[in-house]
């Protein structure tokens, strides 16, 4: 198909003929005007981090189960129709069972490599969200979500949230009796919402529990939306990565107006391109090594059996745990019944978890900073942020104690009922903790920092002076040290002014500015941040006291 | 809201000098500017430069042979090979090579272009400039202008009809797409409302699929029921026994301190609905000394000594229970359906 | 009375009152023997109930009772049987160091002779569940599949789907059933130690039990086969989701930090 640009080429006499490549890319500029956009991005600079390669981490699991999924469809029955299964495996010799979870039983004993392939894809699945959320700590911990980045993190909090129910689908689709009986609590919380439930659990499930659909009606919105929503988030994702510039901490050299680091070619090209390697490789040594959702250990559904040690997937443990521990509230009135045991819990789960995504716009509200950021924080310098996180982590891990409270009972030999009432409590009260002790830790180290800038690195040498003295060799730090640690921005709190202006007639503050100068004293007021040291406080100590 | 009430000064200053050391300032916590490349050994030292080259050759040879291991391991081991390794287990031997040769054959192409990229391409850090995402304000009016321009071309501004029925237009369009959804379910009507059972149907035990006697069910027991005539192989059988499944327990009769419960048992045996009333998963834990019954999913827990009222958990109304008693030939029969439906909660319940 | 008093001196009275002796012994003897059991077993079991009762006033009284009527700190064992009897003390529960909501299974501190005299003695209390003998707990050509379902049924609510165990109310729970005897866990089944129900022949036929245990012993033994690998305690999504983060996440954060650290420099020379 080239003959029609090399032919031209060719026929010029006496000049060098291009090599091939050049050719091809010749022909695709034509199209494509692929030399334009290399020219923007081929040696884009990316600065080096472990932690910016946790969102990597994700990409590759996503790639690595879209991999797996399409060559998992190629063997997979997506129908509820009834089958006997006659297959190799013994213990499920003329049972019962949905086409689905027969063929699930098939990839796994008889497809050679299914098993493997699918234990990569739900490793994959587990990792891909764990991957998910310490991205997101990254960036939250590190406040890379202000601005310009706010809106990439609402894509990246959408791909969680889709990524969670993409999973949980997923989970769904063998119909054994594990996942069987997560679609019927999700039944259950469907028919708790008001007014409407009953209805969308008809119009879900194609009639009453369990039905014949689910299976071929999860399966779609497993393989097809949610992926592909996901496809769309997560490419508008990269190219905002790419169009903004990746962050970068402080340091010699580094500034809001640059990122400094190496290369797409060659280096990250090597870097990024054989960390998908590693990934890849990683969660196929584990697939080999461990297993995942042993389904033919657990059998296929049955509305009227269940096991003990019920769970989803970790990434829905959260909201488990809440159902959990959740008290059994239930209202009825006027010939209606409000199902708060199961409704309080769901919604709780929503708003919870929608707390991250309105962070980025609660916080530019109380700043009042409108600028754009490319140099991070280091956690310690913005307090009550990094405690704010924390508590939310906390939280949420509380809940996931409760989501799988009946093994922690059994292994901690603890009474089942003590941790449901130990979640109930520490629910409310463990993040207030971590906040407070979150809180003082980074104060504790911006105190540090600021003595490290003022009387140098404690080297460990101690020395002693003529007249016997023991003192302890402290050393100037650099340069480069003298301003990464001091790089960090101080905000001053919000000042409301006076209650009265000069003519003596009482100002109008609105309850929004009193709320919002007491929020940002909260954030940057005395004894919530340590003011860095200053350059004449440096230079009075040095000059004056020596270095020790 | 509006930045404009905070003044710009109260904002700490951003660190937006251009890389290189700050001249003349005497700030000491001035940028003093990109260090200056220190050189890897590799830079340096042919050979050891070369060591790195063998190294990264090595890492991709080890790929290759992993694929050829992992193609040799797939014709080799039958699917049903278990073998016992340790730390493993018994294992499925073909599951295990393949998945540490793929594993390996993945790992090492990665190893070897990171270790390629950290020892033999260049390291030097070099910045480049950011330029602020805001377009620039002539930019901007070009566009303001244009756009209005554009509206103005279009007279949307002016012609209001036109603006209104389009805008009718769209909005109405998806009602279709949402009308279309329509046949995904029937309407719950009371479905919901009413199981398998009724009157004179013959409690079924799920073991022996035989009806149930008195004189089966001994205190301490637990056994499980469904209606009669509901077949395994029937097309609904799922849908029905999602409703229908009962949980069946003696208890002496002067243990029983709900009044209502005694009435409904038979001689102390009393029949629940084995769906919890929390979101439906089939509740079964049963502790004969107590007399409590746990559910798996939520830990709900029910008292069937005493009406099966919850005592512990998020399930907020009692298990439904089954009015049974014996037929004339001494089988356990249902005296009705249940009276409330059986299952989690729904709005119209009531 | 009068009447009989005066018949006693009746010539045939001697032989009526041979005739119902005789009645009565071979009544006696029909009605308390075991058909094709020797007069010896008869001796042997008795001397078993005698030695059991010494065993149960050292061991077992201070708790059920000395003539095991129950006290407030153990439950009668009144009608419990041989079985249960098998099982409490075969399995180590009992005799329990302190009573609590629930005895767990330790070092078995008894012979199995000392246990079938106990045995014997708990069941001369009145009449229950019988240690079953080594044919019927056999799981040989027992239908695994069946037994798979009778699992699901009845026992995978509180022991899990592999019998791995699971937590009941208030610090109470199922346990691991990997290693049970098959005796043992017929014996459970039969007879409802602790929490758990009983399961007896007239709702579950002995066939099925050998099912079940059959089934436990295909899913839950020392050679039960794991064909994805480790099995990570049988436990189900937590435990995946664990290993995930701490194997997973953590090998993937240690190669993030080698991928990005900075190459050792040469040293100034």
């Amino acid at each position: 198909m080239s003959t029609e640009t090399t032919t031209p080429s060719a026929g010029q006499a006496g000049q060098r003929k291009a090599p091939a490549g050049e050719r091809v890319a010749d022909w695709a500029d034509g199209r494509l005007g692929i030399y334009g956009l290399a020219k923007a991005n081929m040696r884009k600079i990316f600065p080096d981090h472990w932690s910016f390669m946790l969102g990597e981490v994700a990409l590759y699991s996503f790639i690595i189960i879209i991999l797996t999924g399409v060559y998992l469809t190629l063997f997979f029955q997506p129908s509820m129709n009834e089958v006997v299964y006659h297959g190799p495996y013994e213990p499920m010799q003329g049972i019962r069972m949905s086409e689905a979870y027969a063929s699930t039983l098939k990839i796994s004993f008889e497809v050679r490599g299914g098993l493997l392939v699918r234990q990569i894809h739900h490793w994959a699945a587990l990792i891909f969200l764990a991957g998910m959320f310490v991205h997101m700590m990254r960036v939250f911990f590190t406040g890379a979500f202000r601005k310009p980045r706010e809106v990439n993190w609402l894509f990246g909090f959408l791909l969680f949230v889709l990524g969670m129910f993409t999973g949980f689908t997923g989970y769904s689709l063998p119909d054994d009796l594990l996942s069987g009986t997560g679609v019927r609590f999700t039944q259950g919380a469907i028919l708790s919402v008001p007014i409407v439930g009953t209805y969308i659990s008809m119009f879900l499930f194609g009639g009453e529990f369990p039905g014949h659909d689910f299976v071929a009606r999860f399966y779609s919105i497993h393989i097809l939306l949610l992926p592909g929503i996901m496809l769309g988030l997560l490419v508008a994702h990269l190219i905002l990565v790419f169009y903004h510039k990746h962050t970068q901490f402080a340091g010699p050299g580094k500034t809001n107006k640059n990122v400094v680091g190496m290369p797409l070619l060659p280096v990250y090209m090597a870097k990024a391109g054989g960390f998908f390697f590693l990934v890849f490789g990683i969660i196929a040594i584990i697939s080999a090594i461990a297993t995942i959702n042993p389904i033919w250990a657990l059998g296929p559904y049955r509305p009227d059996q269940v096991s003990t040690g019920a769970q989803p997937d970790w990434y829905m443990g959260f909201a488990e745990g809440l159902v959990r521990v959740m008290p059994g509230w239930e209202i009825v009135f006027w010939g209606h019944t409000l199902n708060l045991g199961v409704f309080i819990p769901l919604v709780l789960f929503g708003l919870v978890l929608s707390l991250p995504a309105v962070y980025p716009f609660l916080e530019s509200w109380i700043t009042g900073d409108k600028r754009e950021h490319h140099i991070l924080d280091r956690p310690r310098n913005a307090p009550t942020r990094t405690a704010l996180g924390v508590a939310w982590i906390t939280a949420y891990f509380i809940g996931l104690v409760g989501g799988g409270n009946d093994l922690w009972a059994t292994h901690f030999h603890l009474s089942l009922n003590a941790i449901s009432w130990f979640v109930r409590i520490f629910f409310f009260a463990g993040p207030v903790i971590a906040f407070i002790v979150t809180k003082r830790i980074c104060l504790g180290l911006q105190r540090r920092d600021r003595d490290k800038v003022l009387h140098g690195r404690e080297t460990g040498i101690i020395k002693r002076l003529p007249h016997g003295e023991f003192v302890e060799i402290h050393e100037p730090l650099s340069p480069g040290q003298l301003h990464t640690l001091t790089a960090h921005e101080q905000y001053k709190p919000v000042e409301l002014g006076p209650e009265v202006d000069e003519n003596g007639v009482k100002r109008k503050i609105s309850p929004v500015q009193k709320v919002r100068a007491k929020l940002s004293k909260g954030y940057f007021g005395e004894n919530n941040q340590i003011a860095k040291p200053t350059a004449e406080e440096y230079k009075e100590i040095s000059e004056g006291h020596g270095h020790h | 809201m509006s930045s404009q009430q905070i003044p710009e000064d109260n904002l700490p200053v951003v660190q937006e000098t251009a890389h290189g050391a700050v001249e003349g300032t005497d700030d000491p916590f001035a940028d003093p500017g990109l260090p200056a490349h220190k050189p890897r050994i590799q830079d340096l030292d042919e050979r050891a430069a070369n060591r790195s080259e063998r190294a990264v050759a090595f890492m991709f040879v080890l790929s290759m042979l992993s694929t050829v291991g992992f193609i040799a391991a797939y014709v080799i081991f039958p699917v049903d090979k278990i073998v016992y390794i340790w730390p493993f287990g018994h294992v499925s031997a073909l599951n295990f090579s393949l998945g540490l040769t793929l594993g390996f054959a993945l790992f090492f192409i990665g190893a070897g272009a990171v270790h390629w990229a950290r020892t033999l391409m260049s390291d030097v850090e070099v910045p480049a400039e950011r330029h602020p995402i805001e377009a620039p304000a002539e930019v901007k009016a070009q566009v303001m202008a244009d756009f209005k321009a554009g509206a103005q071309e279009s007279a949307i501004g002016r012609r209001k009809l036109i603006r209104t029925t389009l805008f009718g237009a769209l909005a109405l369009v998806p009602l279709s797409g949402v009308v279309l959804l329509r046949d995904l379910g029937p309407l719950p009507e009371k479905k919901l409302r009413s199981t398998l059972w009724a009157k004179g149907k013959l409690l079924v035990n799920m073991n022996t699929m035989e009806p149930l006697r008195p004189e089966h069910v001994a205190v301490g027991s637990l056994t499980f029921a469904m209606p009669e005539g509901l077949e395994e192989d029937a097309h609904d059988f799922q849908s029905q026994i999602a409703k229908a499944a009962l949980m069946i327990v003696r208890i002496e009769p002067d243990d029983i301190k709900d009044k209502r419960q005694r009435d409904w048992a038979h001689e102390g045996i009393v029949a629940f609905s084995k769906i919890c009333t929390h979101v439906g998963c089939p509740i079964s834990l049963y502790e004969q000394q107590t007399h409590h019954v746990l559910c798996p999913c939520h830990q709900s827990t029910f008292d069937l000594s005493d009406g099966a009222r919850v005592i512990f958990g998020p399930a907020g109304h009692p298990l439904p229970q089954l009015r049974i008693g014996v037929n004339s030939e001494g089988n356990l029969e249902a005296l009705g359906d249940f009276d409330e439906p059986v299952g989690p909660s729904f709005w119209e319940r009531g | 009375m009068k009447k009989l008093s005066a018949r006693r001196r009746h010539p045939l009275a001697a032989v009526v009152v041979l005739l119902l002796a005789l009645a009565a012994t071979g009544g006696l003897y029909a009605a308390f023997a075991p058909a094709g059991k020797a007069q010896a077993d008869e001796t042997a079991q008795s001397l078993a109930i005698d030695e059991g009762k010494k065993l149960y006033t050292v061991g077992c009284a201070s708790c059920h009772g000395t003539g095991g009527q129950g006290t407030t700190d153990g439950p009668s064992l009144v009608g419990v049987g041989s079985a249960a009897v098998d099982f409490q003390v075969g399995t180590g529960r009992m005799p329990a160091q302190q009573p609590g909501a629930q005895v767990p299974k330790k070092k078995v501190i008894y012979t199995q002779a000392e246990i079938d005299q106990l045995a014997a003695y708990v069941a001369s209390l009145g009449a229950g569940p019988i240690t079953p003998n080594d044919k019927q707990v056999d799981p040989a050509g027992a239908d695994v599949a069946k037994g798979g379902e009778l699992f699901r049924n009845n026992c995978a609510q509180c022991h899990n789907f592999t019998g791995k165990g699971g937590a009941l109310t208030k610090g109470k729970y199922a346990p691991d059933l990997e290693g049970v005897s098959p005796k043992h866990i017929y014996e459970a089944m039969q007879t409802g130690p602790q929490s758990m129900p009983s399961f007896p022949d007239t709702t579950m036929p002995e066939q099925q039990k050998k099912d079940i245990i059959a089934y436990i012993q295909t899913v839950n033994g020392e050679e039960t086969a794991s064909p994805g690998g480790l099995e990570l305690g049988g436990l189900g999504p937590v435990s995946e989701g664990l290993f995930a983060w701490i194997f997973g996440l953590g090998a993937l954060v240690a190669i993030a930090i080698w991928v990005a650290a900075h190459t050792a420099k040469a040293k100034k020379s």
